[in-house]
């Protein structure tokens, strides 16, 4: 099934532009509620798949922005490796496309590092109908400026990704989740006190009166440490994390409105009603509620984050959080020496663009 | 180039520098030849410019100022940290200012809880973990000229060190920068989330050579310091050993917090500096440090003293207190000025290439630096694969210089022809112009220029540097490898 279809999908670029039409660019489908809604003739890039290059000693994988997320993760598995930012899939149809446009990173993410972190290069079709490949497939580079970076979170408004190269980790040796009852009062400050000590924290969170700890490395270091933090271990350890990281947990069932709000980590509980999922170590806090967007975003802001509308209600007014009008002026800016007739994912990111 | 007569100061020139001392105190405007001299080159010494006139602003309002006037009046502005680049990125213009931010010295907040620290851009790579030491923090990234390289420069050039193996290069310790954009307009990008909304500008900042916007602030994120920190030294009779050993511990799925890699020039030139107490008998020397939980330490330490013995080291030794390790590590961030003791001058250069191709590159150097009769020493970031060949020369004698530039270019081509790229740390500048060439089709230089164009229409910050004009690199056609028929046919694929 590995095809590559780059021709055919500069063909429709080229067609989308000769027409003054604009593209809605899809993967597996599984992200389609991120981001404001959609709009534009469907264009799947899932077609386009294949690992192009595996190379385990390297640390680097190369796949067509098509592939399933599921297939490239099994390959890595396969030789005790993964992808450290462990994304989240939303769906069994998953890319490595969407994934990095989306940019989502799951409960590894604080002390491993994003989606963005990862990326070593990527090759794009941008507005103009040009292929341009950034970066490339070694740890370190500094060649022109970090355009494959950029593509990571952009929702594809900057271009179509052909392919990423993406660093890869070895999976830890060992790892064991510790749980313990507490307020999220107590928690945030258990969670606080403990980034600060060199401990091999690989996750941290709390929801439902209880706080999950999980360490990871040598199964000696991971022992060592958990003398030091205590708590009980958590049997079904993987099958959690793998719900916090899908939202599959109880959490975020439901139709209530969900609100990802991005905080410095030790940022006190926020005085606002509704459920709380605190993730991140705290750098990443859920809430469920139907409040106003303002109200949520204001109080975020007091505290030095920002709010996006995750999952529910409808998404057609402003999803992310809005940007200052300085910062807005240069994304346009940006968007349009990429884009220049604005075909891509037209108002997926903002209504402006 | 040297110039040794002050420049002239033209009629613009002049009305420029007035114009400055009206926004900023005499003191902070500098235009007579002598004064400027000390701003005349980077670490890239064989390029130097005297600067129209030199800025030494120490707030952000006077460096808006100073941009708001430079756009007004049309006026190219260059700026620098503490001129430790290594590509030229800092080299003057000689009809515009160079605007020095080495003033911009405050801490402006350690804050322990949530592991950052807020400083200006003038702050010194070293002291952010000085001022965090305190609270059992640190900043990761430590370029060997920590002790001078300022936070701003680390960002423009997305700096690594020894230990970016495990800790990632600048760009993966910064949450947020305040920027100004050319026209003199404040942006906040990222700050202290681990992420924000829009576009990630922030990434975009790092190694963007100072082209894009003046950095005046940086918030950094700090880790706890590891419990236990080991160096394993081996010593290798082959380079291509030495390589192998290198991949053995990567693929054995450890990631030592650093490891690095000198080879006999290197290490002696290193030993006699620095008297780290490497075996000098050495054909390559390995240091692979281990950090983390105490019991992971020592299950580590003695896995990879393990590997190393089996890939052929005659000799291994670990440290045995801090004061070795640090020792050890001294020797290798000392490797520049210590070679430099070799010859009269040094050419560093920095290429990455895929770890598995190390021994043949490392072949093919040595058979260059046959062929062009100069000598050279390689220092390496060896679990990256980032190379740092340093050939020896003597300006002095007529033709050598030239004949550096000409072999380090054969290293960058090589460097490309493995599946690799012209720079891993140490920036475009303007001594990879060429090369940029080669790594980039038309069309992506063309949208580098463009993302250069949404940042600063006008083009007035850095010129040219970093992103070389289509109209040298069709000059430069014979560097082209990329879409000549090349035999490396993964490249195309990258
Ligand atoms: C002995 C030696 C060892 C070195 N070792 C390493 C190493 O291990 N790893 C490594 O990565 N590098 C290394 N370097 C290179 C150099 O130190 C780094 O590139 C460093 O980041 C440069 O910082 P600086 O403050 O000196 O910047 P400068 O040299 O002053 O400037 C570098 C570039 O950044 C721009 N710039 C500087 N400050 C700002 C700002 N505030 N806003 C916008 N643009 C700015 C300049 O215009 C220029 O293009 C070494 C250099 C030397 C001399």
């Amino acid at each position: 099934m590995d095809a590559d279809h780059s021709a055919a999908l500069l063909a429709s670029v080229h067609e989308a532009l000769a027409q003054k039409t604009s593209l809605q660019i899809t993967g597996g489908g599984s992200k389609s509620f991120y981001g404001r809604q959609p709009a534009g003739k469907p264009l799947s890039v899932a077609n386009h798949r294949g690992i192009l290059r595996d190379e385990p000693g390297e640390l680097v994988i190369t796949a067509r922005a098509g592939t399933p997320l599921a297939e490239i993760e099994a390959a890595l598995g396969a030789r005790q490796q993964m992808l450290a930012f462990e994304p989240p899939h939303f769906g069994p149809g998953a890319t490595l496309g969407g994934t990095i446009a989306c940019g989502l990173s799951g409960p590894r993410r604080p002390y491993a590092g994003a989606a963005r972190d990862f990326v070593l290069g990527a090759r794009i079709i941008n507005g103009r109908g040009e292929i341009l490949k950034f970066g490339g497939e070694v740890m370190k580079n500094v060649s022109g400026f970090d355009a494959a970076r950029l593509m990571t979170g952009a929702l594809g408004t900057l271009g179509i990704l052909l392919d990423v190269s993406l660093k890869v980790l070895p999976r830890p040796q060992h790892e064991i989740t510790l749980t313990q009852a507490c307020t999220a009062q107590q928690a945030l400050e258990i969670m606080t006190g403990l980034a600060r000590l060199p401990l091999p924290l690989s996750a941290a969170c709390f929801s439902a009166d209880t706080l999950y700890l999980r360490l990871s490395g040598s199964e000696s270091g991971v022992r060592a440490a958990q003398k030091k933090i205590g708590g009980e271990p958590l049997s079904n350890q993987e099958a959690f994390w793998l719900q916090v990281r899908e939202h599959t947990h109880d959490f975020f069932q439901g139709k209530t409105l969900l609100w990802r709000l991005s905080l410095p980590p030790a940022a006190p509980l926020l005085h606002l009603p509704g459920q709380w999922f605190i993730d991140w170590g705290g750098a990443q806090r859920w809430l469920r509620n139907p409040l106003p967007a303002d109200v949520i975003r204001a109080t975020a802001v007091k505290l030095g984050g920002h709010a996006m509308l995750f999952r529910g209600g409808e998404h057609t007014g402003s999803v992310f959080h809005p940007l200052p009008p300085g910062l807005l002026a240069l994304h346009k800016r940006l968007k349009n020496v990429f884009d220049p007739q604005g075909i891509f994912n037209p108002g997926r990111l903002y209504a402006e663009f | 180039m040297p110039e040794s007569a002050p420049i002239p100061l033209s009629h613009e020139l002049n009305a420029l520098v007035m114009a400055l001392r009206r926004i900023l105190p005499q003191e902070a405007v500098l235009a007579g030849a002598e004064e400027m001299r000390p701003y005349e080159c980077d670490g890239l010494t064989a390029y130097r410019k005297l600067p129209g006139v030199v800025c030494l602003p120490d707030n952000t309002r006077q460096v808006q100022e100073i941009l708001r006037l430079c756009t007004q009046m049309q006026v190219p502005v260059v700026v620098r940290g503490a001129g430790t680049g290594l590509s030229g990125g800092a080299l003057p213009l000689s009809h515009g200012v160079l605007v020095s931010l080495a003033r911009f010295t405050r801490i402006l907040e350690i804050d322990p809880d949530n592991r950052t620290a807020r400083v200006e851009c003038g702050v010194r790579n070293l002291a952010i973990s000085e001022a965090a030491a305190p609270y059992g923090l640190y900043y990761a990234p430590d370029p060997s000229s920590q002790i001078a390289c300022t936070i701003g420069g680390n960002v423009a050039e997305n700096a690594g060190g020894v230990h970016c193996l495990k800790y990632g290069l600048t760009v993966h310790n910064v949450l947020g920068v305040k920027v100004l954009t050319m026209d003199g307009e404040l942006m906040e990008l990222g700050g202290h989330t681990l992420d924000a909304p829009g576009y990630d500008l922030l990434a975009l900042m790092h190694g963007s050579e100072g082209l894009l916007s003046v950095i005046v602030e940086v918030t950094v994120k700090l880790l706890p310091k590891p419990e236990r920190a080991q160096v394993v030294l081996a010593a290798f009779d082959s380079v291509a050993k030495a390589g192998a050993a290198v991949t053995e511990i990567i693929g054995a799925g450890i990631i030592p917090s650093g490891m690095e890699m000198m080879d006999n020039l290197a290490l002696l030139a290193a030993e006699d500096y620095a008297h780290a107490g490497y075996p000098v008998d050495a054909a390559a020397l390995l240091l692979c440090e281990l950090d983390g939980v105490n019991e992971e330490v020592s299950e580590l330490i003695f896995q990879v003293r393990e590997l190393l013995l089996k890939t052929g080291a005659h000799e291994v030794r670990t440290t045995r207190d801090e004061a070795e390790r640090l020792k050890f590590w001294a020797g290798r961030k000392s490797a520049f000025p210590a070679v430099g003791r070799l010859a009269p001058d040094y050419y560093c250069m920095d290429g990455t290439i895929p770890r598995k191709r190390l021994p043949e590159v490392l072949t093919r150097i040595a058979e260059l630096s046959q062929q062009y009769s100069l000598r050279v020493a390689n220092v390496f970031h060896a679990g990256d694969g980032n190379l740092h060949p340093l050939i020896l020369y003597d300006a002095n004698q007529p033709g050598e210089l030239k004949r550096a530039e000409e072999f380090g270019a054969k290293i960058l081509e090589l460097c490309l022809e493995v599946g690799g790229t012209i720079t891993g740390e140490h920036g475009v500048g303007v001594e990879k112009l060429n090369q940029m060439c080669a790594q980039f089709t038309p069309t992506e230089l063309a949208q580098f220029h463009e993302i250069k164009y949404a940042f600063d229409p006008k083009g007035l910050l850095n010129p040219g540097k970093a992103v070389p004009t289509l109209q040298r690199c069709a000059e430069h056609g014979a560097m082209h490898v990329h879409h000549g028929n090349l035999p490396f046919p993964e490249l195309e694929r990258f």
